[in-house]
């Protein structure tokens, strides 16, 4: 039953892409150790974490001797490897929109917000950057809505926790919290949200309960 | 007749699109034929009211297959997979499979979707015309250095080893547009700049190459 074998997790606690690997650890019941990296104090530029992971990011997964990075990939891993408490749904077309919902949140929103991309921005927008990442994130909002809410039960994509909550929980509390974003242009989303928060695995994997949580923020 | 053969799948594409040239390659690969639909981006064709019915998210690529819609590229490459297994696009070994999730998602959302053209709009806007160039040179770059350490221990005749897998139909549309659209330097990045003369000569990846398609503007 794999006992000695670790799987190790490199992440930030307000990282939400972090926090989407958490949860679907969490979810499937497989132990981890946690290994903070301080992106305030940069510690993702130092040349042992560089050999994790070139593009500086969390979270990093490594699971025996598999080094995986971006959570999009790490999820997938994970998904095919322990198929307990499958997080993605058999019929091929609730599949392919989990996959798409994901892949909304992992392309077309969080990278326009994440904080190195911001810091760039900042070098030429100056004051805008904060502007821009609300209008990404209302873009992809208003998409996500779309998608869901023909189709959402208790979760996005139905009764059964799968991907699209997965990638979601975190995505939209970053969105309240960071970056101000009014929810109620978007009923399916913020129910969805507030059925997360009552998620035993939304806790355990909510920064607040990391490691590495501070008191005071940034 | 009404045979599985004659039910033909269909793609709405556009022809400079890199999300859609990745699907083109995927069905390319798999030897199947299909029904090219062109929207025309540059026109707003995508958020016209009968595209919007089909993806409501208004990107392309999207693909028809019978009765189902779907959407996003790697949805739909893993939905191709999983129902033409001829020519599988993900290895079996789990640690290569891994390295195959990675160099996609740095590409789709470490490098496209920093440089896509709403991105260029929104920067051409806000900044000047002349900034775009520097931005999008900047996140290939970023995003190049970090596929180039992520696959040296990798590659073979093709990104992660003698055959075609996930990777490769992902880096090829994305290292077309870096080196003849955005004018980056072949020689800074010797694994990409050896992969990407492989793919040319690859009658898959020729095919598919935006220059070929019934919309292409010469």
């Amino acid at each position: 039953m794999g006992i000695g074998r670790k799987v190790v997790l490199y992440s930030y606690w307000l990282s939400s892409c972090s926090w989407r690997i958490r949860f679907a650890l969490s979810h499937k019941g497989i132990p981890y150790e946690y290994k903070a990296v301080d992106l305030v104090k940069g510690e993702q530029f130092s040349p042992e974490f560089e050999k994790l992971n070139p593009l500086h990011c969390v979270p990093v997964l490594v699971d025996d001797n598999v080094v995986v990075s971006d959570s999009y990939a790490i999820f997938l891993h994970l998904e095919q490897k322990y198929t307990r408490k499958p997080l993605l749904p058999v019929d091929p077309q609730i599949r392919a929109l989990n996959l798409q919902i994901a892949s909304v949140i992992n392309s077309s929103i969080q990278p326009h917000h994440m904080i190195g991309a911001l810091k760039d921005m900042e070098k030429m927008f100056g004051a805008e950057t904060k502007q821009w990442a609300q209008y990404k994130i209302d873009k992809g909002f208003l998409a996500l809505e779309k998608l869901t809410k023909n189709v959402a039960g208790t979760y996005a994509t139905g009764e059964r926790i799968y991907m699209a909550d997965v990638f979601l929980a975190p995505q939209i509390m970053q969105a309240v919290n960071r970056f101000d974003i009014d929810m109620s242009k978007y009923p399916t989303l913020r129910k969805l949200s507030e059925t997360y928060k009552g998620l035993a695995e939304f806790h355990a994997s909510s920064p607040q309960s990391q490691p590495d949580a501070c008191t005071t923020v940034d | 007749m009404a045979s599985e053969q004659n039910k033909k799948l269909k793609l709405y594409s556009y022809w400079r699109s890199s999300c859609s040239f990745r699907v083109r390659i995927a069905l390319n690969l798999k030897g199947l034929k299909y029904d090219y639909k062109p929207v025309n981006l540059l026109k707003g064709e995508q958020s016209h009211p009968e595209f919007l019915k089909l993806n409501p998210v208004g990107f392309v690529p999207v693909l028809v297959d019978g009765d189902f819609v779907l959407a996003d590229s790697l949805p739909i490459i893993m939905y191709l997979d999983d129902k033409y297994p001829q020519h599988p696009l993900l290895p079996s070994d789990i640690h290569k499979r891994a390295i195959n999730f990675q160099a996609s998602h740095i590409v789709s959302s470490a490098i496209q979707p920093l440089q896509n053209l709403s991105v260029l709009n929104y920067i051409g806007e806000k900044v000047g015309p002349d900034e775009k160039l520097a931005w999008v040179q900047s996140v290939l770059r970023k995003g190049f250095t970090a596929l180039e350490k992520l696959l040296k221990d990798h590659t073979g005749r093709y990104a992660t080893g003698d055959e075609i897998f996930l990777a490769d139909v992902f880096l090829a549309p994305q290292l077309h547009a870096a080196f003849t659209r955005f004018s980056i330097p072949m020689n800074e990045f010797p694994i990409l700049s050896r992969l990407y003369e492989t793919y040319n000569a690859t009658p898959a990846f020729q095919e598919a190459l935006p220059q070929n398609q019934p919309d292409a503007v010469q």
